[in-house]
């Protein structure tokens, strides 16, 4: 038995294939739309793993420092060096910020890390071109996606830093390219105020009866100090000892240090599935209303196809054609016009959108496999509102009369 | 039983129930045997199309006899459980228009009923052919039905409803779009084909160019069916 599902598609297959190309660039938008989600949670992934760390201490009862603000004092990790089961503890912060260079700037996710070697928890592990950071100050590294190249100058806030090295997928979990500089520097980012706010702080710490004691000489002076430095991390990061288990490690901390530890897989269960939940919430919503969207457009065009086919169904049915041939019809043309959709789609995805989107885009190949099935099943749901038409015509109208 | 071609007796046929029953047919006899060709004449709203729809076993009289070939097919009942296959085996359509499946070339409209009923793709095929060469289309086998001329068309139209040899077609106004004398070569082919293949053949016709040609005419008026002795005039 011949298709006549194939013949009717080759017949017209210029309708087919323009259809199915607007199928498919709207599979191709569902497809991007699941690659931004997988995209956000390797994201956050590779945030967790890039750090090298085994735990993570924060200030007690935050979720810092990647879904919450932590701050913990920078000496914190002398004592936690000494614990039992802790091979290395390293001081990081992260600031969300605006990075100039030139005339431009870029968002980035500015982290301070301890004066160290490559390894230690925190840095950049690998690069891609130029050296790690050697100096205490004004150097930095930057991930390739800040578009930022070895040599360039960047401000952050009132200093100046030279991009010493480059380095690739080390972003933060909303997708903004990591810049690594050096930890005093970066506290200093992030508590430094301007000359102005400066000058306004210590005329009015000079003012209080309470700082300027004239028989205490050298109060004020102490206290002006303390003003202005940071003794703040926003988390310390942990290295466990080989043989050692990381629950019993971090328990001990929370018990003895009074401080919120996280391990690895309760670091990433807040990112996955608080930070980015409603992220992902979203995009599932978006999903949701595109497959029905892709449902509903199907649905119209076969139905169309179909009562465009009125007469010749009528025919058929009159000249002896079973149902399930003329069900056969119908539903293998929508299939048709399904796959001609994840087709023109899985390339759109892959080849124009994944590469221009702002946004880290990751198409697993599983995720195309349980696309082309919702695909196949939705145009099979589809055809069935064109199946019912094509089932009520009446031979007899092939006759007329 | 002894019957060939078809047989009908007292075939009657009632739309709706009660006060507003309408009796569509109230007598239908008609006879055509094998190789025969017959006219069937009538108004608008005479029955025509009510008695082509039962014989074409695409609605169901009321109470009656059809006999097709040797085979009782419905007294006061279908006695056949699958229509569609007799639609299929023992009954071919000619239409006013020719109706082909616009996405099949000429040979496979004409192969897809043989494919229907099990047939293979290549005898099918070989059987379609075979029968465009005798209806002198066969240079057009490979056409799609959008290239073909009307009397084309029609050609491949009834080459179409012979194709499984039934032994009745139904031809409802067939030569109603072509001009006289494409029209008397579609009758002609339609007398040939059925002297042929042993066909009974009833042509719904108004056409007054081709009622002369017919032996014998069934008129239908009110839903009953008057046999006349026809002019039987020579095509040429």
């Amino acid at each position: 038995m011949i298709s006549l599902a194939g013949r009717d598609i080759m017949h017209a297959w210029g309708k087919f294939v323009f259809t199915g190309v607007g199928l498919g660039l709207l599979i191709g938008v569902t497809l991007s739309m699941a690659g931004i989600y997988r995209g956000m949670v390797d994201d956050a992934k590779a945030l967790l793993d890039n750090s090298g760390a085994d735990l993570w201490v924060v200030q007690q009862d935050t979720l810092g420092p990647y879904a919450e603000s932590s701050s913990i004092y920078d000496d914190t990790w002398r004592s936690l060096r000494g614990m039992p089961g802790v091979a290395s503890a390293a001081n990081v912060t992260y600031l969300t910020m605006q990075v100039r260079q030139g005339e431009r700037d870029v968002r980035t996710m500015v982290t301070g890390v301890t004066p160290g070697a490559a390894g230690t928890s925190g840095w950049p592990p690998y690069l891609v071109a130029g050296r790690q950071i050697t100096r205490g100050h004004y150097e930095a590294v930057a991930d390739i996606a800040s578009g930022f190249k070895l040599g360039d100058t960047l401000q952050i806030r009132r200093n100046y830093y030279t991009v010493v090295g480059l380095t690739r997928r080390m972003v933060s979990s909303s997708g903004d390219p990591m810049v690594f500089i050096p930890l005093k520097d970066a506290q200093e980012a992030q508590f430094l105020k301007d000359n102005d706010a400066i000058h306004q702080q210590r005329r009015r710490t000079a003012e209080n009866p309470a700082f300027n004691r004239p028989q205490v000489p050298g109060l004020l002076d102490a206290v002006i100090a303390s003003q202005s430095i940071n003794p703040y991390v926003n988390a310390v990061l942990v290295q466990i000892e080989s043989g050692h288990n990381s629950e019993v490690v971090a328990e001990s901390i929370r018990r003895w240090k009074r401080l919120t530890v996280y391990t690895r897989n309760q670091m990433e269960e807040i990112l996955v599935g608080k930070l980015i939940a409603t992220s992902a919430r979203q995009i599932a919503m978006f999903l949701v209303i595109l497959s029905i969207v892709s449902s509903a457009i199907v649905a119209f065009i076969i139905y169309t196809l179909t009562l465009g086919k009125i007469r010749e169904i009528a025919v058929l049915k009159l000249i002896g054609t079973k149902n399930r041939t003329i069900i056969a019809l119908i539903m293998q043309q929508s299939v048709a016009l399904g796959l001609i959709g994840f087709v023109v789609g899985k390339i759109t995805a892959t080849l124009l959108m994944a590469p221009i989107f702002p946004k880290y885009v990751l198409l697993e190949p599983l995720d195309s496999v349980i696309g082309f099935g919702a695909v196949v099943v939705i145009c099979i749901l589809s055809s069935i509102i064109a199946i019912r038409a094509a089932l009520k015509v009446d031979p007899a109208e092939a006759i007329g009369g | 039983m002894g019957y060939k071609g078809i047989h009908i007796e007292s075939l009657k046929k009632r739309y709706g129930s009660g006060d507003t029953a309408v009796e569509a047919l109230k007598n239908v006899d008609m006879q055509v045997a094998p190789g025969e060709v017959v006219g069937l004449i009538g108004p608008s709203g005479s029955g025509k199309s009510t008695l082509l729809k039962s014989l074409g076993a695409v609605i169901e009289p009321t109470a009656g006899r059809m006999i097709l070939g040797d085979e009782v097919i419905y007294d006061d009942g279908w006695k056949v459980k699958d229509l569609r296959a007799l639609r299929r085996d023992k009954i071919g359509f000619v239409f006013q228009a020719p109706y082909l499946i616009p996405f099949l070339d000429v040979t496979d409209n004409v192969a897809l009923l043989p494919m229907l009923a099990g047939v293979s793709n290549s005898e099918a095929r070989k059987r379609a052919v075979k029968l465009l060469k005798a209806l002198d289309v066969e240079h057009r086998a490979k056409a799609m039905p959008s290239q073909l001329s009307g009397g084309e068309q029609q050609r491949v139209a009834i080459a179409r409803g012979l194709i499984n040899r039934p032994p009745v077609i139904l031809a409802d106004e067939p030569t109603a779009p072509l001009d006289s004398e494409r029209a008397l070569a579609v009758i002609r082919i339609l007398n040939d084909m059925a002297r042929q293949y042993e066909t009974a053949i009833i042509i719904v016709t108004h056409d007054e160019k081709i009622i002369p040609t017919f032996k014998r005419i069934y008129h239908i008026r009110d839903g009953v069916t008057y046999e006349e002795v026809g002019e039987g005039r020579n095509f040429t």
